[in-house]
């Protein structure tokens, strides 16, 4: 096939990168960090062959303060990797740590927000409710349990609309449902699941814009996307999954190949998709809507 | 232990916003009512006939209750996927298993309680008494025995896929303890052999759900159990009820979720 994908991975912190944490280089710890992950799904049918391979010896780390973008194709293994790093799903092998400690441990999830890929919550529940409840799990005292709930709520706009059953809301309330719990317990680090997926332009100009807020708070942002126009104006590295393995890492200008003026360029080489070749790969990248 | 209680605030909170309770509580009222009008020739037996059919819709509704409020909890979470949020927060399994066990015997305690006040007030306008210990100790029973079944369910519910075999087996289960448990030992004496042994290890290990079924006493106003036999019971549920627990969570804890 002559198909040939080099896996560029820049280390990181790097003083080139001009990036805030370059003078303490080497002595950073990683908030979040994935050794040499595989995960196997056990085969749906009985004849359907051996494991499924979702995610193939995924090494990476991010560091406190950086906005950093998990960018994929559709079943690239993102949600996989997010599943792990929450503890729902045990990796067949290698080993994930949240501010030092193992993903297994459920105290690592204490300074975590978390928004998943699909946004159901309880129907019959009001916003109010689930953040109360969200917020008692996080052991916010209850002197200050209604004032961060009552501020979650004015920073997502859910206004007099927060004292009804979720049942009655609308796909993009949902979403700002979602987003109020992933802050509740004021965060260090947010996992984001494809943040932006279905929202309509403003909406997902609404999460870039708190993307780069909590960034400015100094928070750390670990999102997945396919999006890649924002994923070049929010984030400072960038990783790039295909079939489960890691293809490239590292800040976007050192992804780039001379020539090339947009990441979905270099995205594009770098999964190794040649729009003529169709037999090249087996499945567009470009396929997005999920 | 704020976090148990969390879990069980949003399992009592959901019941309370479904029907069924109300549903299953007005239909026992109803059909208790209705048999009440109709006295046969003036039947001075029609009270305790009254409270016997009283008595075994509530025992109906109460298994129920019990094992569809539990048999849900966890499958519906997790086909809602509302399991994803909740277990992304610093909670272990085991404490959303024992909040979803707290939740579901708090909310069957709560709407027995319903039933058992319907029953008290309907055999007092009918013989004029009011043996309030009586209640009392068929009324704790009764909530011993639905959070065994609440166990037992939420056991099943990590085990088996599909709620509905997992109601099904267990509605079968209980079902068949409360009529044949206290027969099992002498039905091995009878059958002897490896099958009696077989049945003979099912009556020592097996929950004997029959002993909290005191429908008698207070059908019949007998005097009221000692409290030490009532104790006993207690221990006896707390144990089986915990065993279950223990195998739910272990159970769920090695559980994938994708
Ligand atoms: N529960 C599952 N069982 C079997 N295969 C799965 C399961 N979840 C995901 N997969 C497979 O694993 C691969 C990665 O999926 P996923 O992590 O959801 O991708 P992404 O989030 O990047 O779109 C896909 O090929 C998908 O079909
Ligand atoms: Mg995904």
């Amino acid at each position: 096939m002559g198909l040939v994908v080099s896996c560029r991975v820049v280390p990181w912190p790097r003083a080139s990168t001009g990036f805030a944490f370059g003078h303490m280089s080497g002595t950073i710890k990683p908030i979040l960090s994935a050794e040499n992950l595989r995960v196997e799904y056990r085969p749906t049918s009985r004849k359907g062959g051996g494991p499924k391979v979702a995610l193939n010896g995924l090494t990476l780390a991010v560091y406190p303060g950086e906005v950093f973008g998990f960018l994929g194709p559709n079943g690239a293994g993102k949600t996989t990797t997010m599943n792990v790093l929450l503890g729902f799903t045990p990796p067949t092998s290698g080993r994930a740590t949240i501010f030092g400690s193992d993903v297994r441990d459920p105290s690592s999830r204490q300074r975590i927000g978390y928004l998943p890929e699909l946004t159901y919550y309880y129907k019959f529940l009001t916003a109010f409710e689930l953040l109360r409840f969200y917020a008692k799990i996080f052991g916010i005292p209850a002197a200050q349990r209604e004032q961060r709930i009552e501020e979650a709520i004015q920073l997502v706009e859910l206004g007099a609309a927060a004292r009804r059953p979720i049942r009655t809301y609308s796909k993009g309330m949902q979403q700002r449902v979602g987003i109020a719990q992933a802050l509740i317990n004021n965060p260090d680090l947010l996992i984001l699941d494809e943040p932006t997926s279905g929202l309509d332009p403003i909406g997902r100009m609404e999460v870039r814009r708190l993307i780069q807020r909590l960034k400015k708070e100094g928070k750390t942002v670990f999102f997945s996307s396919h999006e890649l126009g924002e994923v070049e104006t929010v984030c400072d590295r960038v990783a790039i999954l295909f079939q489960g393995e890691l293809k490239a890492l590292g800040p976007i200008a050192s992804l780039m190949s001379p020539g090339e003026t947009s990441l979905e360029q270099a995205f594009l080489r770098i999964i190794g998709f040649t729009p003529n070749e169709e037999s090249a790969c087996p499945i567009s990248p470009l396929s997005l809507a999920s | 232990m704020s976090h148990i209680s969390a879990v069980a605030s949003v399992v009592i909170l959901e019941m309370i916003r479904r029907k069924d309770v109300y549903v299953l509580l007005f239909l026992t009222a109803l059909i208790t009512l209705a048999l009440g009008a109709v006295n046969f020739f003036g039947d001075p037996k029609i009270a305790r006939y009254l409270k016997e059919v009283c008595l075994a819709l509530i025992w109906v509704s109460s298994l129920v209750i019990a094992v569809f409020t539990a048999a849900r909890q966890i499958p519906s979470e997790k086909e809602s996927r509302t399991l994803f949020p909740l277990l992304a927060k610093p909670i272990s399994r085991a404490q959303v298993m024992l909040g979803k066990f707290l939740g579901c015997w708090l909310a069957c305690a709560a709407s027995l309680a319903a039933f058992y006040v319907f029953f008290a007030i309907l055999s007092a306008t009918r013989e004029g008494q009011w043996p309030v210990a009586n209640y009392v100790q068929a009324y704790w029973l009764h909530c011993l025995f639905c959070g065994l079944v609440a166990s037992l369910t939420l056991l099943g519910s990590v085990w088996f896929t599909a709620v509905s075999s997992n109601a099904t087996i267990i509605l079968a289960f209980v079902g068949a303890m409360l009529v044949l448990g206290r027969h099992l030992h002498k039905v091995a004496m009878k059958t002897g052999g490896l099958a009696g042994n077989l049945l003979d290890v099912g009556y020592y290990a097996l929950p004997h759900l029959e002993w909290f079924d005191v429908r008698d006493l207070i059908i019949h106003n007998w005097p009221r159990i000692d409290w030490d036999v009532i104790a006993k019971d207690t221990l006896y549920a707390f144990a089986y009820g915990g065993c279950f627990l223990a195998l739910a969570c272990w159970r769920f804890r090695r559980y994938a979720i994708h």
